[in-house]
């Protein structure tokens, strides 16, 4: 187990180097930002692009950006827009918390939901409730977030005038009316979320809930809430449980939609100032990030699978 | 030994005779119909009433794309400048007061100035905003030491009708023809011109064509509560001749026009003009968006877009996909690792990464759609080759292949004549759940306004959600019905995708359940 998780590790990093260089080279196939006419910054600029290896073959300005990013955790400088002049990652590490915040709430609420209806959906498989729920959860999956933040925004705060149309600007995260201002987009992002959870659970506790050590723990005498529980709900957890940790690591990437219709100031929105104000190096380093994320979410629950039920060791011997 | 081979072989034909040519045969022959394995397929599929149903949604929605644009009497590219989002409007229908394709927007604390104002309208244009006044509060305000009651009413205003008439400056020959389309049809365009003076001095207002009290517009009524017009008679700055339709209560002497540096200025009534220059009554069973694009033809041409471009990703896509997965699992080992490498890499580029980076690099060279295209086939793929090397994996070792094998078939045949039809029950169904996750994928990158692709679509659901996201409170409509028809699609499309995967899955065959 030791030895597949480093390999996996080892592999995680080389891909993410490969996929680093890729858009590095093709970022910086880029004609740099132009800078304004008459810029006092100017000659800086320049003379910090020239640090940056611009004018020198690819592979020696790749290794300068890591070289920065290893010694110096320099990102860059932002080229162009709202944080001209201002450090990438001090900006990103700045909007983080409010990504985060928004999304452990949302996941907070959607497992313990998801996962109870899943159980019922499973345990009462076949009665309306079953279909009732399984047709609902389709609904949400299929239904995009963004039409969960128009009905929201519509008939929640603009109709009955409950909720607050946007999240409160500033960096108060803990109080009261902040949290009632996000409620709205946790709503949003977590149909999804309960959807997905209430999906995997059901599918995967009906399966178990047939198997024949279910039987032989209910001649045992066990009754079905304890055979349920003890039997069922353990080995249930084994396909739930990974898929919990992807998505906690999937906090931290947030959405770039939801953020943008509720005015969330986090990393969703930033990347998309960086994208449409062609901030190059603030789209590298977000780049960088969110590939990060999405491939550490899928070791982690390769990795998890093989600690929470030792029999499944993915990979090990091929 | 070898003789008698030679003499087996060439026994004359004529001794060769059938063993039991007479003799009845005991074996039974089968009683029941064959059925390939689509038709078992379908059968099952039809088992599941909830992705019949999506099915038939699904039919209804493509049908949709088709129809609606051939329905609607405008052309994408129609953009009217005055009924901006405009709520849906069907003259016929309105007329019957079912509250439907009205054109109505609610509109609160409209005092009595603004009442007079809408019924103002009404009485010259013969259209009358006013739908209903859904409720009336009275206040009691101090004005001046004074107590006086304010009333002020909730009304239903129709939308297409308030525009009442507006200021048109027309050449002489447009006017003129205008006056043709008058006499021919009836419908009066031209309403007789009103001097500022005359009505203190408002000249941003052209609905104003009676007397008022202030510079607010404050209609003043006679002692029955009507209007007193304020019309023109002043000849000398006439613009051009006005033989036509003339307004109830004009004996020849009102003025329709005036002179402006080589043309001539007018007040004329919106509703109708939009019929002179359409030939239609405003049509829009599902409202205008914020361009005043019909949104029942907007969504139709969208969603149209998407459909075909979803199509043909897929096909792409589980085309190169079948021939990877195909490749990676026949021959496994090391080409196998390799190929499984260069998968993994690519999969781990987000999406909107590359789908930026293409269009940076390449949408100068091949369009904004055919860089979108790229940017889709590059990681698209993926999913496909894994399911198909799961197959292939599955059924290399088996018998059939085997035998094949030893008859000589090459790799190319045993690959795809022996292995892949076997894998096609997963194909057709990726197939089905593809085309939904390419146009969510699509549609959420057009909402975020990434990628634009209404110069070459004309517009898609994705940026008629975004520009009724914008003007949500006021005209909740153009963002419904695009969101409604998208999540339609998208549900219909899962559900059918779901009900073809559990058809095609060989494992709930026979479970009843």
């Amino acid at each position: 187990m030791f030895r597949y998780t480093i390999k996996r590790i080892l592999l995680m990093l080389m891909t993410l180097l490969i996929i680093t260089y890729m858009c590095f080279v093709l970022v910086r196939m880029l004609p740099p930002a132009e800078l304004p006419p008459n810029d006092p910054h100017k000659v800086i600029i320049e003379l910090r692009r020239e640090a940056a290896g611009y004018n020198k073959p690819y592979m020696i300005q790749f290794g300068i950006y890591l070289r920065d990013i290893f010694t110096e955790f320099d990102w860059g400088v932002s080229d162009v827009g709202r944080y001209f002049g201002q450090e990438v990652a001090g900006i990103f590490v700045s909007k983080l918390p409010a990504t985060m915040i928004v999304n452990l709430y949302s996941i907070l609420i959607s497992i313990p939901i998801g996962i109870i209806l899943g159980i019922v959906a499973a345990l009462k498989k076949n009665s309306w409730l079953d279909h009732a729920i399984s047709t609902l959860t389709m609904v949400c999956i299929s239904v995009p977030s963004f039409v969960y933040a128009f009905v929201i925004q519509y008939f929640i705060s603009y109709k009955l005038g409950w909720l607050p149309f946007l999240m409160n600007a500033g960096t108060n995260y803990f109080t009261w009316s902040m949290f009632v201002s996000m409620i709205p987009p946790i709503i949003s992002l977590s149909m999804g979320v309960i959807a997905g959870f209430t999906r995997t659970t059901r599918a995967e506790l009906t399966e178990v809930l047939t198997s024949e050590f279910m039987l032989l723990a209910r001649t045992k005498g066990l009754t079905r809430a304890q055979a349920t529980v003890r039997h069922a709900m353990k080995n249930c957890m084994v396909v739930v449980l990974p898929s919990i940790f992807g998505q906690f690591i999937g906090i931290m990437s947030g959405s770039l939609i939801i953020e943008r219709i509720f005015a969330i100031p986090g990393v969703g929105s930033l990347y998309l100032d960086s994208i449409n104000g062609r901030d190059y190096p603030m789209f590298m380093m977000l780049t960088v990030f969110y590939t990060a994320v999405g491939l550490v979410a899928s070791i982690v629950v390769d990795i998890s699978y093989g600690f929470i039920d030792p029999r499944i060791r993915m990979g090990s011997r091929k | 030994m070898q003789n008698n081979n030679m003499e087996f072989e060439h026994i004359p034909q004529e001794k060769f005779e059938f063993a039991q040519f007479d003799a009845k045969i005991h074996d039974k022959k089968f009683d029941t119909k064959t059925r390939s394995f689509f038709a078992d397929a379908l059968l099952r599929f039809k088992k599941n009433k909830s992705s019949v149903i999506a099915a038939y949604i699904l039919l209804f929605l493509i049908l949709y794309t088709i129809i609606a644009p051939a329905i609607s009497p405008y052309e994408i590219a129609d953009k009217d400048p005055m009924y901006i989002n405009s709520p849906p409007f069907v003259q016929s229908i309105a007329e019957k007061g079912w509250g439907i394709l009205d054109g109505g927007v609610v509109m609160d604390s409209q005092n009595d100035a603004q009442v007079n104002f809408w019924k103002g309208i009404g009485v010259e244009t013969g259209y009358d905003p006013i739908i209903d006044i859904l409720g009336s509060t009275e206040t009691t305000v101090k004005i001046r030491g004074k107590e006086t009651v304010v009333k002020s009413y909730a009304l239903e205003v129709n939308k297409y009708y308030s525009i009442g008439v507006m200021y048109k400056t027309l050449s002489y020959d447009e006017f003129a023809d205008i006056q043709r389309f008058q006499n021919e049809t009836g419908i009066q365009v031209i309403f007789p011109y009103v001097e500022p003076d005359a009505i203190k001095g408002i000249t941003d207002n052209a609905n104003i064509w009676y007397e008022v009290k202030d510079n607010k517009g404050t209609a003043k009524l006679d002692d029955n509560g009507n209007f007193v017009p304020v019309y023109s008679t002043n000849k000398e700055i006439e613009g051009a001749e006005y033989n036509s339709i003339r307004v109830p209560g004009d004996d020849g002497s009102y003025i329709y026009s005036i002179r402006k540096s080589g043309a001539v200025s007018c007040r004329i009534s919106y509703y109708n003009y939009y019929q002179y220059l359409n030939g239609t009554e405003p049509f829009y069973i599902f409202g205008t968006n914020s361009l005043g694009q019909d949104l029942f033809n907007a969504i139709g041409i969208g969603a149209r877009f998407s459909l075909l471009f979803a199509l043909f990703v897929s096909a792409i896509n589980l085309s190169i996909g079948a021939v990877y997965g195909a490749i990676q699992g026949y021959y496994g080992g090391t080409i196998d690792l390799v190929l499984d490498r260069i998968a993994d890499v690519l999969s781990g580029v987000p999406f909107t990464v590359v789908t930026i980076l293409f269009q940076l690099h390449l949408a100068q060279k091949v369009g904004t759609a055919g860089s979108f295209l790229f940017a889709f086939v590059l990681t698209g793929w993926i999913g496909m080759s894994g399911l198909t090397r799961k197959q292939f994996y599955r059924f290399k070792s088996q018998e059939f292949v085997f035998a094949a094998r030893t008859l000589g078939a090459s790799d190319k045949r045993l690959m795809f004549k022996h292995i892949f039809p076997n894998a096609l029950g997963t194909i057709i169904t990726s197939c089905a759940l593809t085309i939904p996750s390419v146009i969510s994928s699509e549609t959420s990158l057009t909402y975020l306004g990434i990628i634009n692709l209404s110069e070459v679509a004309g517009t898609t659901v994705g940026t008629l959600m975004s520009q009724g996201q914008t003007s949500m409170t006021t005209s909740p409509h153009a963002m419904f019905f695009p969101a409604i028809y998208f999540s339609l699609l998208m549900i219909s499309f899962n559900l059918f995708g779901n009900g073809l995967r559990d058809a095609f899955n060989p494992s709930t065959r026979g479970v009843e359940d």
